[in-house]
């Protein structure tokens, strides 16, 4: 049941991103970045982190393809099919991807992962509320800050003089 | 499941946004990519907090903090594409080299 739906997930969100980085049209790619992040989140599901699920849906499938599906609109003469949306690099790039996946492949399968069996310990999101209140309390800051300085950094860029 | 699965499905990932890193012309079209490798890593976080360390959870918290960020990427990316379309009349990232000495 569990191996059934992962596959699933997985021919999703391979085949959605194949289609995010082939894809002519800009838009039809930001609607295959909606699924691809949506089955993303089937995945953390999957992975018993269902609190970081309802964040991907949140943040990304909620706000982040949203920013981009606007700038696609704003940026309205590229959603046209006859502009060339690829440059002149897609073999050594293919090639450079091939070996970059060979080698990561070849690094995993080396590996010794010091794998714990976890029998239904997944934490809740009270437990993650609470160690980010308390062990990681100086990160969770210092992000809200980062967070605060790029919207205003983003708002400032993007305003009329 | 194991973990070998999430880690080759989280690789594979990382590569086709690489690739579409490498090939767009587009801006928007390379934040796109970008987000999906943003994702592979993210995928690779929790993965490792389930099957490594699951009394800790390091990966995931460390997955939020991901997300934050690269929710502030997009905002100040497409901000600066937007500036960008609104003085050149394009975005094409191999037309864009004008901060190029």
């Amino acid at each position: 049941m569990f191996d059934l739906a992962f596959y699933i997930l997985a021919v999703l969100i391979l085949g959605s991103a194949l289609m995010v980085v082939t894809l002519r049209n800009i838009f039809h790619c930001a609607l295959f970045l909606v699924l691809c992040l949506f089955s993303i989140a089937g995945i953390y599901i999957l992975l018993e982190a269902e609190f970081i699920a309802a964040v991907q849906v949140l943040i990304y499938v909620g706000a982040v393809t949203i920013l981009m599906i606007f700038a696609v609109m704003l940026t309205h003469q590229l959603t046209g099919k006859t502009i060339r949306q690829v440059n002149d690099q897609p073999v050594p790039a293919f090639l450079i991807v091939l070996s970059l996946l060979i080698l990561t492949l070849l690094a995993l399968s080396k590996t010794a992962w010091e794998v714990t069996s976890s029998s239904g310990v997944s934490p809740s999101a009270t437990e993650l509320g609470r160690a980010l209140m308390t062990i990681y309390v100086l990160p969770f800051e210092i992000v809200s800050v980062v967070l605060l300085v790029a919207l205003i950094g983003a708002i400032v860029i993007s305003r009329r003089d | 499941m194991t973990l070998y699965h999430y880690l080759i499905l989280s690789a594979i990932l990382f590569g086709i946004g690489m690739y579409g890193l490498l090939t767009r012309r587009n801006a928007v079209g390379v934040l796109m990519s970008i987000e999906l490798m943003f994702n592979a890593a993210n995928i690779n976080f929790v993965a490792f907090s389930k099957f490594i360390t699951p009394k800790e959870f390091i990966g995931q918290i460390f997955s939020i903090f991901v997300i934050t960020i690269a929710a502030a990427e997009a905002a100040v990316g497409l901000a600066i594409v937007l500036l960008i379309y609104r003085n050149y009349k394009g975005i094409e990232v191999d037309n864009i080299n004008f901060m190029k000495w």
